[in-house]
């Protein structure tokens, strides 16, 4: 699916280093002439907003890390001297903090676009693990980095959450323990956090790198989820079809970071965490952060502890295996009516299960995060597998470029199908 | 159809979300008052900050700690706009201990500029001893660290409108919600009761009342415009580039929002003759 490169070096120099090192013919190749199917709505620009996530988040760390220290009495001064004394600290600060969650809203929409269309499906099944363990990277990342602030909730939440690997029969506590670097998390925890959500983010870009030589490998699905059957019909060249339109998109993405950042700084984070971390006072309700709250919720539904921490990793595990539980051959839920009822009722189940997780763990919460986290799992293990079964697809376009025209033709009926 | 499936998903997001709510812990809910520094183009008012200072200075001060407060702060832009003659004169009134000079001695000497806020207590423990066991907490990012609970769909609409105001909220009702305990509840001897507060029992008496601090510019010398002065200017404390940042912020959106028209049309020209 790589374009052939058609990059002609200009110039003695360009040519003596092409030979050499043919970079710039592989950057040519796959940001320029790669082949990107026409069909490809604005789901498809946030692999892009993604990768510039990344940058801004590694970026705006890099900058907070030459003004911060790890040392817990001191953490939480350290913040607040790059809120209120370093120049722009608030708004190299206030980017980094509310950048996660961006991040985050664009991972959700790019993982939910990618389960719509059937994007993990053959042959892109290492290109969609790949995605499963960024997914993983970053949050590890995130949580390590809402410890670094040592306010309330960083200390708390970290107790709660590396106090699950607790859970682990016969070897738990050592293993909590061995993470914590002592008898409680503590000042050796936040240092070993600091130097790991240092790293984390690199090996994300190194699994980004991988995750598009996948993409670029096998090719981007669409929203048809068809193949592509000629490269000049159905596929315009990235350059610059497909730059243009992600720079829009990225563009307008930055104006929806931009009214965090600027006007509701806080509206993402708890209060707590501008309290410091005191081990002596517990907060009446230790909530993680937003991202993390379906998978919460899905911990807090199991009445036992070590059931907890399996069905909560066995929600993200699940995600590895979608392209094998997936039985259907056919990609878009386009084409698939049954498929496309189930995916918006898992859609607000996943929804459901984030509001559930910040809500406290009693009475009817309890009963509607049970119910809940059981369709979360039935919709993966049981309803997928029997859909790609019992469902009949509708009849599929011929091609890309029939997709494009047939849809043309009734374009005045059906705005929305317009990119 | 697609239309179909989001009015379902919406429908039962909604039903999913509105079953589990119920009212508010604690009861009392804060009103939200109206600040000068809310919304897009909120800014702090000067005049009010200089009040809120005079309150926590002559009131606040003697028990609570401001220790991310600097003398220079006084003077900052986007602050209560002192100058910085008088922001001098404000410091050089506290004595600071400082040390150890050339003879191995800490000593005492009149603020500078560049002194954080002298805090009340030496330590937690000598706080605690004056304040029958309760650590009145530090000032600095207090007015970010308080909030009530919201709840749905509150929290949603909370973002579109800019409702960044849960701390200044709560501290003002707070400061206002000192009113007899209903018949029935029996207060913990050494504790007061407050409408707002978690638990209704607070260590900190009353700490306002009309007339208390003088004000030289006319305005009202009330407990409710003590409370508002002083919330303001905790706000400040907590969050001293606001200004800063709502200005910047503007900015930033005009030139996106110029860029990404720009970009639209630039992207409909280039995808003009593929149909896709």
């Amino acid at each position: 699916m790589e374009g052939h490169s058609t990059y002609q070096p200009q110039g003695k120099v360009a040519r003596w280093f092409e030979s050499r090192l043919p970079i710039m013919g592989l950057l040519h190749s796959s940001a320029v002439a790669y082949p990107t199917p026409k069909n490809l709505n604005y789901l498809w620009t946030f692999g892009a907003i993604l990768t510039f996530m990344l940058g801004c988040q590694i970026v705006s760390g890099i900058v907070l890390a030459m003004h911060y220290t790890a040392y817990a009495p001191v953490s939480f001064a350290r913040v607040e001297h790059i809120m209120r004394d370093v120049s722009y600290g608030w708004l190299i600060r206030y980017i980094h903090a509310n950048g996660a969650s961006m991040f985050f809203i664009a991972v959700y929409i790019h993982m939910f676009r990618g389960m719509y269309y059937g994007s993990y499906k053959a042959p892109r099944e290492v290109l969609w693990i790949l995605g499963v363990i960024i997914y993983l990277l970053m949050m590890a990342t995130a949580f390590m980095g809402y410890v670094l602030p040592w306010g309330q909730m960083s200390f708390w939440g970290a107790t709660v959450i590396t106090n699950l690997f607790s859970a682990i029969p016969g070897i738990g506590e050592t293993i909590v323990q061995w993470l914590w670097g002592g008898y409680s998390v503590g000042d050796p925890t936040l240092n070993r956090f600091f130097s790991l959500h240092y790293l984390l983010p690199f090996m994300i870009a190194g699994v980004v790198v991988l995750h598009i030589w996948a993409l670029h490998h096998v090719g981007q699905n669409n929203p048809d989820g068809l193949d592509v059957k000629s490269v000049a019909k159905d596929t315009v060249p990235f350059t610059p079809y497909a730059t243009i339109k992600d720079i829009f998109a990225m563009v307008v993405f930055l104006l929806f970071f931009s009214w965090f950042i600027f006007y509701i700084p806080n509206y993402l984070g708890h209060s707590d965490n501008y309290i410091p971390a005191n081990p002596l006072a517990t907060p009446a309700h230790i909530v993680p952060e937003w991202y993390f709250l379906p998978f919460y919720a899905i911990l807090r539904s199991i009445p036992d502890k070590l059931g907890g921490v399996l069905a909560m990793f066995g929600a993200i595990a699940v995600l590895a295996f979608l392209p094998w539980l997936d039985t259907s051959k056919v990609r878009s839920a386009r084409y698939r009516p049954l498929f496309r009822q189930f995916f918006w009722i898992f859609a607000v189940v996943s929804v459901g299960l984030g509001y559930l997780g910040s809500q406290p763990a009693e009475g009817g919460y309890v009963i509607a995060s049970r119910i809940l986290t059981a369709y979360y799992f039935i919709h993966f293990l049981v309803i997928l597998p029997l859909l790609g079964l019992f469902e009949r697809p509708k009849p599929l376009p011929a091609s890309i470029a029939d997709a494009v025209l047939a849809r043309g033709a009734k374009g005045a009926t059906a705005p929305h199908a317009k990119a | 159809m697609i239309n179909r499936s989001i009015l379902f998903g919406a429908l039962a997001s909604a039903l999913l979300l509105a079953a589990p709510v119920k009212a508010a812990e604690g009861g009392d809910r804060p009103h939200r008052e109206s600040w000068s520094f809310a919304g897009p183009f909120g800014t702090y008012d000067q005049g009010q900050l200089q009040r809120g200072f005079k309150v926590f200075r002559e009131v606040c001060a003697s028990c609570h700690s401001a220790n991310f407060l600097y003398f220079r702060n006084l003077a900052q832009e986007g602050g209560p706009g002192f100058s910085e003659a008088q922001a001098k004169a404000v410091a050089s009134e506290y004595q600071i201990t400082d040390g150890p000079n050339d003879q191995g001695e800490m000593f005492q000497r009149p603020g500078r500029l560049s002194d954080h806020w002298p805090a009340p207590f030496p330590n937690e423990q000598a706080a605690r001893v004056a304040n029958g066991g309760a650590y009145p907490p530090d000032f600095s990012v207090l007015a970010k660290a308080r909030s009530y609970h919201i709840g749905f769909p509150g929290f949603i609409t909370d973002a579109f409108i800019q409702y960044q105001e849960h701390g200044v909220d709560y501290i003002h009702a707070l400061l206002t919600g000192y009113v007899e305990p209903p018949a029935g509840t029996t207060v913990q001897p050494g504790l007061h009761y407050n409408k707002y507060f978690p638990g209704h029992q607070i260590a900190m008496p009353k700490p306002l009342s009309d007339g208390q601090v003088e004000y030289t510019d006319g305005t009202p010398q009330t407990e409710d415009q003590y409370s508002r002065d002083v919330s303001a200017f905790m706000m400040w404390m907590a969050e001293p580039h606001l200004d800063a940042r709502k200005r910047m912020g503007f900015q930033v959106f005009i030139f996106l929002i110029l860029l990404s028209g720009l970009l639209y049309f630039t992207k409909k020209k280039v995808w003009k003759n593929v149909s896709h």
